[in-house]
Order: C-alpha cells, then structure tokens, then sequence
C-alpha cells in the first residue's frame, strides 16, 4: 500500500469522529488527531477500533497510546501489516 | 412524544383521538417462546433518527430508550419555543430529571458477549454512557447545554409521574426555572421477559394485537408490553409567561408515597390504604376539591387489579356511579410502557386538557362487572368526546416495590 493510499484509508476512518473540517480537508501525515482534527478523546478508542477492523491488526495499548497523530497511525498500521 | 402509536404531538394526537392502536405482533418473541408475542414499539425510520442524532452519536449506538427520550425531550424543547444550539452557553436556569426503569438492556447484552468472549476493549467508547442508568438525561443535557439539576429517576412503572412530580417540586422551591422531566423505556425480550415470566401479561390475542390491552374490561387477561417515551418541559410560570411561551397547562399539585409492603401490599401488588393516601394528599396539594376533577388518567393495566384501582380512586374521591368522574386508560392503545408510562400517559392528559376532548378507552366494551358496580358505565368513553370542557385532569401511575405517585393537571386560562 502506498503512502497516499493509507492516507485516504485513514481519512474514511476518521471522519465520522471529526469536529474541524478545516483539520480533516488539510489531512496531511502531520495532522495531529486531537489539535488538528478536535476529535473528541474518548473517541479515540474507536478510531482505533476501526483501524483495527479495517486493517484486520490487533493494535496493543502501548501502541494506542502513540497514536495521536496521522504519522505515528501510519507507522504501527505498518508495523503491524508486515507482521502479518 | 415517542409512543407506540404515534411520533410528535400531531401523530399522537390524532391517534389518541381516533382511538389507534400501537400494538403490533413481533416474530421475535414467538421465536423465543414468549407467551405474549406482542408489544408496543414507536416506529421511528433512519430518517428520523438522524432529525436527532447525528451520524457520530448513532454509531455503535444500541439504546432504544435513550434515543425516545432524547426524541421526546427535544421536541418538549422546541415546542416550548426554546432553542437547541451545540455552540450555546452552558444554562444554568434549566435541568432535567428524566427516569427510566432499567439501564439499556440491549447495549448490556452487546457489551456482555464482548466481554465473555474475551473482547472488552471492543466496547468502545460510548458503552458506559449508554449503559449507566442516568444515560438519558446525560444525553439531553449534553444536547440542550442544560447546567441545572441533571439527573435520572427510577421507581419502575410510577418512573415518568415521579420525575415530573420532582421537576415540579425544584421549580416550586426556586432552584430552577425550567426542569424537562419524562420517562422512557426499552423493548424487546431482553426487558419484557420478566414479566412474560410471572404470567402478568396477556397472552391471549397474540393474532389479534390490536384488541389484546383491554384495561377495565372483564375479558382483560394481562398488560400488553409498551415502550417509547413522553416528555415535558415544566417552567416557573412568571418565566413562562415572559417569554410568552405557549402554556399546555399548569401542574397544580402532586404527591407521591409507598405502600410499605404492608396491609394488601406487596412488591408487585398496591397497598390500598396507600393509593387512597396518595390521591388524597395530590388532591389537598393542589388545593382543590375532590369534586373539581373532571377526568382521570388512570394507571389501569388490564390486570385483575383494575377494579381494585378504580375502586380506591371512588374511596379517596368520595365519588361514586355518575358521579364519578370520566376515566380512561392509555394502555389500551399504547400496552404498559413502562418506566416510560406515566410521562406518555401525562403528555395525552394535558392534550386532553388543552383541547377539551376525552380519548376513547378502546377495548372495554364489556367492562368488567366489578368497575361497573362502583361507577356508571357511561363514565368510561368506548368513543371520543369532543368539546368536553375539561379543568382539571387526575393522573397516578403504581409501580412494583409498592410505590404511587399521583398528579393534578389543570387548565390555565390568562
């Protein structure tokens, strides 16, 4: 999968959770999930259940807990497909 | 307004005039080997969801009741000329006791096969705030930026009279100006097996759902199982009357109390000397008398205690034959809601009040010997009767635990 491709996988994820279209629109590797996208932090547990459901991982609590930004998703969705 | 029969206050108007049945036949509780197969479900579309929700709050969402009472608290909201604004303040004038009678069963059963199965962290996110049982008025403060008392009331079917009954009193006591107060209710097996189970439902027309809650009748078998919810939004009446907002009625006294247990009580039978009590002190709380009530609103299952109910309302009325005033039951079209019946049943009271009719109770063309040994037939309507000036209308709801709670609702004319 390329880059762009996760991306845009990632944008479908998370945007029911979304509360700053301006964020979601300027999606980029560096968009931050809570400051840039305001998704609500509770949340964010079930971005990362549907990251999990998408993608068919299991992600673990150390690496939910780095997920805060699109870079760092990016990276353990990675990490996780090529342990596969 | 959330009932079996009706969506919104035209819907259910016109139901309640029409004398429409909301009772249905549900495949799902025969395949369950359910004795009563039928119940009342408000039919509520997609579409209709997202008039409330948005497409975030739905997601995961499996709470039937909390979606009702939102829908009910909402519309009460607008209706009373309010404004709903996610970017508003927070209002301090204004809070919410809305009740229920169990937590939502149908989100516990999802979340508990999560957790069986080894899947907790699949709960996600939203499982604590639809299973806690004060969800419903969570959800509704969030959704109208109430700052006042938020909180939800349980005591089983007497639920939806007591929360108003507590609005009520916060407003006369100066800590708030505006309470919306109602009731809801779930559905489904999951929360009428209970009751399937003690054989207190009618089993008896499950091919015929429309005429199988015949409360007051001699042909009752038992409640039909009912959900939704009725909501109301009380207000100080100088504040009401300031923002000119459109006044229903005026809640002119309530009361409430228990039974104990004790004398004919039990957890799941009324002590009578208590019902009686309770009418009585409603009645001396509003500062009325007893001859003033020109209708009753009863609590009348169609179980075999409706001729007792009857019964206690011409003791502590000390009224009897043709003087005993106009009573009907909702469940006759709407099935028992549940926690959520005293507030949908109070919401078609005060439109008989405000529009001066009196809604048929369908179904007991043969009223039950009993019943019609204390009060004239012609005092239960089998029609609608309209232009029937009305002033003051009666409503108490009994609930298992020995609990009442009655309230007096009375026209208010400028």
């Amino acid at each position: 999968m390329t880059k762009e491709e996760l991306i845009d996988k990632l944008k479908g994820i998370v945007k029911p959770y979304v509360k700053n279209e301006e964020g979601f629109n300027n999606l980029d590797e560096n968009t931050d999930f809570l400051n840039d996208l305001k998704i609500n932090s509770a949340n964010l547990v079930d971005v990362i259940l549907d990251i999990e459901n998408e993608f068919d991982i299991i992600i673990d609590n150390e690496s939910m807990e780095k997920m805060l930004h699109v870079k760092a998703a990016m990276e353990i969705i990675n990490a996780k497909l090529s342990e596969k | 307004m959330a009932a079996p029969n009706g969506i919104g206050i035209p819907d259910f108007t016109n139901a309640i005039k029409n004398g429409i049945s909301g009772i249905r036949f549900y495949q799902e509780l025969k395949d369950l080997n359910f004795s009563c197969c039928i119940g009342g479900i408000p039919q509520v579309t997609e579409e209709q969801k997202l008039q409330y929700f948005t497409p975030l709050q739905l997601k995961n969402f499996n709470s039937p009741g909390i979606l009702y009472g939102c829908m009910a608290g909402m519309d009460a909201w607008k209706d009373a000329g309010l404004t709903i604004d996610e970017n508003s303040g927070t209002d301090w004038e204004s809070g919410t006791v809305f009740g229920t009678g169990s937590s939502s069963v149908e989100k516990l059963r999802e979340s508990f096969y999560k957790i069986d199965a080894g899947n907790v962290k699949k709960l996600g996110s939203t499982a604590v705030v639809q299973t806690m049982v004060s969800g419903v008025s969570a959800y509704l403060s969030g959704i109208l930026g109430l700052g006042n008392l938020v909180t939800s009331n349980s005591s089983a079917c007497c639920t939806g009279t007591e929360a108003i009954l507590m609005g009520f009193e916060r407003i006369q006591s100066g800590k708030a100006k505006r309470m919306l107060v109602g009731g809801c209710s779930d559905h489904g097996p999951y929360i009428w097996g209970g009751f399937d189970a003690m054989k207190v439902m009618s089993y008896k027309h499950n091919d015929d759902p429309e005429i199988a809650s015949r409360p007051m009748s001699a042909t009752a078998s038992g409640f039909v199982p009912g959900s939704g919810a009725g909501a109301l939004l009380l207000e100080a009446l100088e504040s009401a009357l300031a923002r000119d907002a459109k006044i229903y009625a005026e809640v002119s006294g309530a009361a409430i109390n228990a039974g104990g247990q004790r004398g004919s009580g039990s957890m799941t039978a009324p002590n009578n000397e208590a019902v009686q009590r309770c009418i009585k002190d409603a009645i001396e709380n509003a500062g009325i008398h007893p001859n003033d009530i020109d209708l009753i609103n009863g609590h009348l299952t169609a179980t075999i205690k409706d001729a007792d109910e009857v019964n206690n309302w011409s003791v502590a009325l000390n009224r009897q034959g043709n003087d005993f005033p106009y009573i009907h039951s909702l469940k006759a079209m709407t099935g028992h809601c549940l926690g959520a019946a005293g507030a949908i049943e109070s919401v078609a009271a005060i439109l008989c009040l405000d529009n001066d009719f009196i809604f048929p109770s369908i179904n007991c063309e043969d009223i039950h010997p009993d019943i019609s040994a204390i009060i004239g037939t012609e005092k239960i309507p089998q029609q609608v009767l309209e232009n029937n000036k009305l002033q003051v209308v009666a409503k108490a709801s009994f609930g298992f635990g020995d609990v009442n709670s009655c309230i007096i609702f009375k026209k208010y004319d400028r």
